[in-house]
């Protein structure tokens, strides 16, 4: 048997904080959209947040793969069984919600009449007929787990400070991209 | 005497109400694909009437003439309906009624046929060629057809919204009204 790696895959590396980068960006721009009075800026802007919406799912996925066939860092012993637990349960949570919030907004899309055409060029199938009632449940739901995945972007971000600046270990830097060696 | 002017009257009134058709709301419709950012959104007018007097062996003497309430948009959200009857869109406040006159109705062959004439919209008038076809069941008869209309020639969509990139000019309308056979 191959020992647990200290840290993460250049792979795993860059999807973390592309996906990380793409899902502030687009909890933020959402919220800024819904807001605004509705005029083209208004409609292309909410066709901008579904294909990144889209573009998340597909890595959120890759994420998930990459998961599947290589082994993840060991969580420092120093921690306390409820902070190994809380890491387990927060990071199964981020994984639910990066799915959840993608597909609620399709679902909510496609009950709504507004079929999703990735970059303008692709169009992904409506899994719902348009339905009034059905769309408004829905955005409801897009609304509540997005602010869900926010809550939970902001403990595992201050859990990430925590292990560094209070804790001192190497949970945090082992998912930062490594310096390039000086060469000699 | 008086009863057989009576009877006069009413046969008079009877031919002349055979002439002339009303369509059957329940088993007709009016929708529209506009395409928003490259994607076809479909929405509908729920409220219109038609008076219509067509006979399939004379396509040529058809009369027939349709009025839109364009306060009935459907477009399947509250912001989006408020939006289309406001101002810069249909304005309904000032011009509540879409109308379309049939000028000339002639045989495609078959069951299709081609309608043309005025469509009135917004205070603009244009003419439109429609396609259509006729089928006739269980003493119901059938149009069905579809025509393009270009929103901008009728002033839909002003402003900022006059732009194409996010809803693009060409709008397809849909129809189809049924109507007594006899």
């Amino acid at each position: 048997m191959t020992p647990a790696p200290t840290r993460y895959t250049p792979t795993a590396i860059a999807l973390h904080w592309i996906v990380a980068a793409l899902i502030i960006f687009n909890l933020c721009f959402g919220l800024y959209t819904v807001g605004l009075p509705l005029s083209p800026t208004k409609l292309r802007y909410f066709s901008f947040h579904k294909w990144i919406g889209v573009t998340i799912l597909g890595l959120a996925s890759a994420r998930l793969l990459w998961r599947a066939f290589h082994p993840v860092p060991a969580l420092p012993a120093s921690m306390k069984p409820w902070e190994l637990k809380a890491a387990h349960v927060s990071h199964a949570l981020l994984y639910v919600l990066f799915f959840a919030a993608p597909l609620t907004g399709w679902l909510f899309s496609s009950a709504a009449g507004f079929q999703t055409v990735y970059l303008g060029l692709i169009p992904i199938p409506d899994l719902l007929h348009k339905n009034k009632e059905v769309a408004e449940v829905l955005r409801i739901t897009h609304h509540w787990v997005d602010y869900a995945l926010a809550a939970v972007i902001v403990v595992h971000a201050a859990a990430a400070l925590k292990h560094h600046f209070i804790d001192r270990d190497d949970v945090l830097v082992r998912m930062l991209p490594r310096p390039k060696p000086k060469s000699p | 005497m008086k009863s057989i002017f009576l009877a006069a009257t009413l046969a008079l009134a009877a031919l002349s109400s055979a002439a002339q058709q009303k369509i059957i709301p329940a088993q007709s419709s009016i929708r529209f694909v506009t395409t928003q950012m490259n994607v076809p959104v479909e929405g509908a007018f729920h409220r219109f009437d038609a008076t219509v007097s067509f006979d399939p062996k004379h396509p040529e003497a058809t009369k027939a003439e349709f009025e839109v309430e364009l306060g009935s948009i459907d477009l399947g959200t509250d912001e989006g309906d408020h939006e289309a009857k406001g101002k810069a869109w249909l304005n309904v406040a000032a011009f509540p009624k879409a109308r379309f006159v049939a000028s000339s109705v002639k045989s495609l062959g078959g069951d299709r046929y081609e309608a043309s004439g005025a469509l009135a919209i917004k205070g603009a008038t244009q003419n439109v060629v429609a396609p259509f076809t006729l089928k006739e069941a269980n003493g119901v008869r059938v149009v069905e057809g579809q025509f393009a209309v270009k929103r901008l020639q009728y002033k839909i969509g002003e402003g900022a919204w006059a732009a194409t990139d996010t809803v693009a000019d060409e709008v397809l309308v849909r129809f189809k009204f049924a109507l007594p056979a006899k």
